[in-house]
């Protein structure tokens, strides 16, 4: 899942590949609307969504983000959410929610709060037409994947922000190299963990780790990111 | 009973908060002798309490601290990676799916129960954020209380001994654990979904919300 688009992230060095990208994400993530957001450290705006433009500058005619419960509810948090758990009851909250509804962004959502350096924040949000059954089955396949494909695209921004000259390259400390080079040469978890006298949680902990900061998907996309970047001994 | 509270939300929680920072004081200060500061008021304080952090705390009747512990996403500063990276062989644990458990407190008083709750709490926001791990900096002696309680940390290192000892862990986030949890805990599987519910908004249906 996401392979193909990470890829293709990773590829991208300036904020209108990035738009691009992130417009492909509502195909791959099969939802009906994706928004990216975020504000930086001194205040600076980003966002790339596939609402309606219309909607978009209804929203921030009425200055929405006010009231709108997501934003309440993300706002200087870090666990994700599912529109479900917020309060749409009040009235203004309700007439809000109708209005997004008939704009066609869905009356499912999920929001990924994204802390990133130095008091930078982002907001990742996929929303649907879903009804409840199909939304808890989809939410418990893909949330991992939600919140992993939105820190990666947080990562992505600040890099271009930063400047690509300064582009970081990707380092792993020896124990990460040493679990993904394993697995490289064939190793299951298991056998891994055995030949580096680790436990298989402490494997599974370092090969997260190393995920991260490869901007892979899985495991297999990690060894494979970790192989083209020259950083395993195979 | 259990409450999730963030920094900017604890506030409104003078008694719980007041206490909690006292009774840190009292814990890691006076009784274990960590280098942590105190303050004038006698509260134990430090810089990552400053990031807004989420705070699972045990709540007395009579609204005071029976324990707390302290809950950051490993994408951004922890302690672990800031200053305790020779306990997991120079590994930054870094992962939007691990979280940082740090200032694991208990009331003085408070019984097994309590430590059961708190950790029964980690389990739940974990299994709520899906994340694979919890990953925590603790007092070594605090190994067997988490193993009585049912979740047992994989320990990747420790640092000093007696009660200088200080490790890190790894704590899986499974499903299979909340059974063992709520029983030491002594709370039924519907009120922690409850104590949930009241931090974190209860599931609404939204097909007939929208209705």
């Amino acid at each position: 899942m996401l392979e193909s688009f990470l890829d293709r992230l990773s590829q991208v060095g300036n904020l209108d590949d990035l738009d691009s990208a992130i417009l492909t994400l509502s195909d791959e993530l099969n939802v009906e609307h994706v928004v990216y957001h975020s504000v930086s450290s001194s205040g600076e705006q980003y966002a790339v969504t596939t609402y309606h433009p219309t909607w978009v500058n209804h929203y921030l005619g009425n200055d929405y983000a006010r009231i709108d419960p997501v934003v309440l509810a993300c706002l200087r948090r870090f666990h994700p959410v599912d529109w479900k758990r917020l309060d749409w009851s009040g009235k203004a909250t309700r007439n809000f929610m109708h209005e997004a509804i008939d704009a066609g962004v869905g009356s499912q959502g999920y929001s990924i709060p994204i802390r990133g350096p130095s008091g930078q924040f982002a907001l990742f949000t996929v929303s649907s037409r879903d009804n409840d059954d199909q939304w808890t089955t989809y939410t418990q396949d893909y949330t991992r994947s939600l919140i992993l494909a939105s820190h990666f695209v947080n990562q992505k921004a600040l890099e271009i922000e930063r400047g690509t000259d300064q582009a970081e390259i990707v380092s792993l400390s020896p124990r990460e190299t040493d679990a993904l080079t394993l697995l490289a040469l064939g190793m299951n978890r298991a056998q891994a963990a055995d030949s580096l006298s680790i436990s298989e949680h402490t494997l599974r902990v370092y090969i997260e780790s190393a995920r991260f900061k490869l901007a892979a998907m899985n495991t297999t996309h990690a060894v494979a990111r970790a192989m083209n970047q020259g950083l395993l001994r195979v | 009973m259990l409450r999730y509270l963030y920094a900017d939300q604890i506030a409104r929680h003078p008694r719980l908060n007041d206490t909690m920072f006292r009774d840190r004081a009292a814990q890691f200060s006076a009784r274990l002798g960590w280098e942590v500061s105190v303050d004038d008021n006698g509260n134990e304080r430090d810089g990552y309490d400053d990031l807004n952090p989420l705070y699972i705390l045990w709540e007395r009747p009579d609204g005071t601290h029976g324990g707390s512990l302290r809950l950051l996403p490993t994408t951004g500063d922890t302690m672990l990676n800031d200053h305790f990276s020779h306990l997991t062989d120079g590994v930054k644990i870094q992962s939007p799916l691990i979280w940082e458990c740090t200032r694991f407190c208990l009331a003085p008083g408070a019984g097994a129960h309590v430590s059961a709750a708190l950790m029964l709490g980690v389990l739940e926001a974990g299994l709520n954020a899906h994340l694979t791990y919890i990953a925590g900096v603790f007092d070594a002696r605090m190994i067997r209380v988490y193993r009585r309680v049912g979740w047992g940390p994989t320990v990747l290192g420790t640092d000093g001994t007696g009660r200088d000892a200080i490790s890190a862990g790894l704590w899986p986030c499974e499903e299979s654990y909340r059974a063992r949890l709520l029983s030491k805990a002594g709370i039924s599987s519907e009120v922690s979904n409850l104590w949930y519910d009241r931090s974190f908004g209860s599931p609404i249906e939204r097909t007939a919300a929208v209705a």
